[in-house]
């Protein structure tokens, strides 16, 4: 699993903001694309990508995409 | 002479075939139609988890018939295996959350195939085997998911919209011979169900404060319900979707 790798897949479950917006240090929370549904999305790639289950609470308890990152690697 | 208790609920001298006993509604409902005096026929299926379920019915003559229902074979030995039936409620399924732009063919058939084609197919050969009396009462457990949107559970709620236009189809077709078939709409309970796709049981505590009755059901609510159905008392029902949703307009 690779940051960059996972950054990109992210920033690809959004359909209005721009790939070049989401970095490691992104607050993704504060994006005005963000909703529970991009969280569900998020929840749905991690699975499919990686075979790991992430709960919406714990995607809310990150800050940064590189935090979220970290949580699914120790996973 | 002792007076007989009058009791228009009673499920007493009615052989009655529960599937996905195992858990949740199902376990409620088994557990509750024997309480109510059924003979109750457990399936689900892991074995070991229905005879837990079976040592907590109350009565004799039970008995559990292990099968994966999505598995012609697994359905053909079930029903090979059944006595005539007075009562069946079709509870076996399972849940989904992916949201509309990631559903594959794969969500699809893990929705599709345990919620519409299993007890289709498994309706269509208890007909065909004579396996259901007259008078006999059929419940589908659905779900209010058919008629309250809400993201993420597309596959779901249009597998259980597939299973309530099927059984409204059933219930013309039965009618004739007195045959019943209903459909319960639960808004949210607490099964294994629920907890899934990401969300945790802190969130759904929450969310539940939202419902006018302050809480998600439990499985015995809608076991009290589908032993409504089942028992004579409902005699002059049939076709219908029965909302049990502790006042909630929205999942």
């Amino acid at each position: 699993m690779e940051l960059q790798e996972f950054i990109s897949a992210f920033a690809e479950q959004f359909d209005d903001t721009d790939a070049s917006e989401i970095q490691a240090d992104t607050n993704y929370q504060e994006l005005d694309e963000w909703s529970s549904l991009t969280s569900m999305a998020i929840i749905a790639f991690v699975k499919t990508a990686y075979n790991k289950e992430v709960t919406g609470k714990e995607i809310r308890s990150c800050e940064t995409v590189e935090e979220l990152y970290n949580l699914v690697a120790s996973k | 002479m002792a007076e007989i208790p009058f009791n228009p609920f009673s499920l007493s001298g009615k052989t009655i075939l529960v599937t996905g006993a195992s858990a949740g509604i199902g376990k409620a409902i088994a557990i509750a139609c024997s309480q109510m005096g059924g003979i109750v026929i457990l399936n689900g299926r892991n074995q070991e988890r229905l005879k837990e379920t079976l040592q907590e019915l109350s009565g004799e003559g039970h008995q559990i018939i292990p099968a994966d229902l999505s598995m012609e074979k697994d359905r053909t030995r079930l029903i090979d295996n059944l006595p005539k039936l007075d009562g069946l409620v079709q509870c076996a399924g399972v849940g989904s959350q992916v949201p509309c732009k990631m559903i594959g063919k794969d969500d699809l058939e893990h929705v599709f195939v345990p919620n519409v084609e299993a007890p289709i197919l498994l309706q269509t050969e208890l007909l065909a085997k004579k396996k259901i009396n007259k008078s006999s009462s059929i419940v589908f457990i659905a779900s209010k998911a058919a008629s309250f949107p809400s993201i993420g559970n597309a596959a779901y709620s249009a597998s259980k919209g597939a299973i309530i236009s099927y059984a409204k189809c059933l219930a013309l077709e039965l009618a004739p011979r007195q045959i019943r078939v209903n459909c319960i709409c639960p808004a949210m309970v607490w099964t294994d169900l629920i907890l899934q796709g990401g969300i945790s049981k802190e969130d759904l505590e929450e969310a539940q404060l939202k419902y006018p009755l302050k809480r998600y059901g439990k499985p015995e609510d809608i076991a009290y319900l589908a032993i409504y159905l089942l028992s004579d008392a409902s005699s002059w029902m049939t076709g219908t979707c029965v909302d049990i949703t502790g006042g909630a307009k929205e999942l």
